[in-house]
């Protein structure tokens, strides 16, 4: 005798924001292709409940110095370019088919080369002179030293529509104004807590700044290093904002590449670890695993470094919005 | 919680003058500051004032323009209701409706049931019939459960039968709160998922002193209780405050310190 199988889709009231990134010559920037995220009305990839209407998106990291330390692995992909970060983001684009570049300040960091705004200014100019994808640009986490060179930062990319990042609760006001007056997006980071989450995006709203062009960046871990924590809070925020919550309502942003490549499984190399095997394997499989649930958590853009990360989350993007699959 | 602004009502004496008068702005102004104070939907009532389905007519159109909100659609007598249900259809350009209300007696109850499949909208049951209204809390359930049964037959599903256990006045009822609120607590159960549970909230403080401490006690006791929708002063900063952090007790929002700014802007 047959058993009815009682119907559980559900259906929400709200929908996540749309955000699109990046602006062409006719909307006032230089950007050959935008990148859109966000207005999904169903948990993700869900389809049989609701609509996803855009695939996550996969910004490759480049940064303007060359890093002293990246393992072997990454580096054997990136040394000849790493001196210049337009050729970096050149190779990003045109050979690992990255949709989006994520510029991270690395070399005004003050425990780096503490560089100043007109270098980081540049390096701005240069990756967007050498591609023609959006940018999200990624301050240095020291609240006095972004503060000071965001605003040439955010001028050099004025009309390009850019992700500029972070603000937290405890330093907003420079970036939040700065992403007002260049029209940039804004990334919103919180420490593994979506009460603090919320808090961040109830003061950016409060500057008048519109809750649309904010991407939530809820802080990533390795798989192995408390990912499962960042997952629930994704899982929280991403069930309350379908729920109609409008201050989670943004899409959420991932920062894989560098938490990974900071973990031993991924940046041991096989001498230290013979019995893990090949670095050159095991460290874009952790990437890429890593990135895969973060993914079903709700991650909307994806930060990547490894080119075999990149291609294997892109194709199971791919799979899990129905494309190719039989 | 769902929140409806009980503003607009012939019953009051400014809005009873202007559906008089035909003067569009006291209206507007009122379904204007709902809006902003976060009102979900905005009861709207002819009162006492008219019987025309006419002044209803005009009166949805007046809020219709003012605001995107949605409207409870407000009249005790049949075809007034159909009447605004058509207005609303023709100038809400498809916004949700509740209907506001049927008892359970049949005579009311069957054709109302019907307006709402027909016009797709929610609606509110309270629970009288024509031995009036209940003293107790079986009385309360048994017509509620009669209620969801009738609309549920019909092909409304929980989330479009809002049931309304009746609110009475404190000062003159005393015992009865309590029986509303266990009356919200069985409501809660007659179905899974459950049918929303309304209040039309200002009764409890009728001729009181304390009115706004009253309302927003009972308010938020109801809402420990199970109910999720009332009819009440959404420009009641105070009460508003109460809802949204009831909100937070009952883990139905996120915590955030700012709270209340985002309750306010959640529209």
């Amino acid at each position: 005798m047959p058993v009815a199988i009682p119907d559980v889709k559900k259906t929400w009231p709200n929908a996540i924001n749309v955000v699109t990134l990046g602006a062409t010559k006719e909307e006032g920037g230089t950007r050959t292709v935008k990148v859109t995220v966000g207005g999904a009305t169903a948990l993700p990839f869900h389809h049989f409940e609701d609509k996803m209407p855009y695939p996550p998106a996969i910004a490759m990291e480049v940064w303007d110095v060359a890093p002293q330390d990246w393992p072997d692995a990454l580096a054997e992909h990136f040394q000849d370019v790493w001196h210049d970060p337009g050729l970096w983001a050149k190779k990003c684009v045109e050979q690992y088919g990255a949709d989006l570049i994520c510029l991270r300040l690395a070399g005004c960091d003050p425990v780096r080369q503490n560089r100043g705004p007109h270098e980081a200014a540049q390096a701005v100019k240069r990756v967007l002179e050498s591609v023609g994808v959006p940018l999200i640009v990624w301050g240095t986490g020291n609240d006095d030293k972004d503060n000071e060179i965001f605003p040439a930062v955010a001028e050099a990319a004025s009309g390009e529509n850019c992700l500029l990042g972070t603000i937290t609760e405890d330093n907003y006001k420079t970036l939040v104004a700065l992403c007002t007056a260049y029209k940039h997006k804004v990334i919103a980071e919180s420490p593994c807590d979506v009460n603090i989450a919320k808090q961040v995006n109830i003061l950016a709203t409060d500057m008048g700044f519109k809750p649309e062009d904010i991407v939530i960046y809820p802080t990533s871990a390795a798989l192995g290093y408390g990912l499962e924590y960042v997952y629930s809070v994704m899982e929280r925020a991403r069930l309350a904002a379908l729920r109609g919550d409008k201050m989670l309502s943004q899409p959420m942003i991932c920062d894989i590449g560098i938490e990974v490549w900071g973990v031993k499984e991924a940046k041991a190399s096989e001498r230290e670890l013979p019995e893990w095997g090949a670095q050159k394997e095991r460290g874009p499989l952790w990437e890429a695993t890593t990135a895969y649930v973060y993914l079903l958590a709700g991650a909307d853009i994806l930060i990547l470094r490894h080119p075999k990360a990149v291609a294997s989350v892109r194709e199971v993007i791919k799979q899990l919005m129905g494309d190719g699959l039989t | 919680m769902i929140l409806i602004g009980e503003r607009i009502n012939g019953s009051f004496k400014d809005i009873a003058a202007a559906i008089k008068e035909r003067n569009k702005a006291p209206i507007q102004e009122w379904a204007k500051k709902q809006t902003e104070a976060g009102a979900d939907y905005l009861d709207v009532n002819l009162g006492a004032v008219s019987k025309s389905a006419d002044d209803f007519r005009w009166l949805i159109q007046t809020v219709c323009e003012a605001v995107p909100t949605p409207i409870s659609v407000d009249y005790n007598k049949l075809d007034l209701m159909r009447a605004g249900l058509e207005a609303y259809r023709e100038f809400g350009g498809g916004r949700p409706v509740i209907i506001n209300s049927t008892t359970a007696e049949d005579s009311k109850l069957i054709p109302l049931v019907e307006l709402a499949v027909r016009y797709n909208a929610g609606l509110i049951g309270v629970v009288m019939d024509e031995r009036g209204s209940p003293q107790d809390v079986d009385r309360r359930v048994e017509l509620g459960a009669k209620i969801f049964a009738v609309a549920s037959e019909a092909g409304l599903t929980p989330d479009r039968i809002y049931l309304d256990p009746i609110v009475m006045p404190l000062k003159f009822m005393q015992e009865q709160a309590k029986n509303v609120l266990e009356a919200i607590r069985q409501f809660a159960v007659i179905s899974d998922p459950p049918p929303h549970i309304s209040i039309g909230l200002s009764n409890i403080c009728s001729k009181a002193k304390e009115r706004s401490l009253i309302n927003r006690t009972f308010l938020v006791m109801a809402m420990a209780a199970g109910c999720d929708t009332a009819i009440c002063n959404v420009c009641d900063t105070e009460l508003m405050n109460a809802v949204a952090t009831a909100e937070l007790i009952l883990n139905k929002e996120i915590y955030s310190d700012d709270y209340l700014k985002a309750y306010r802007k959640r529209g």
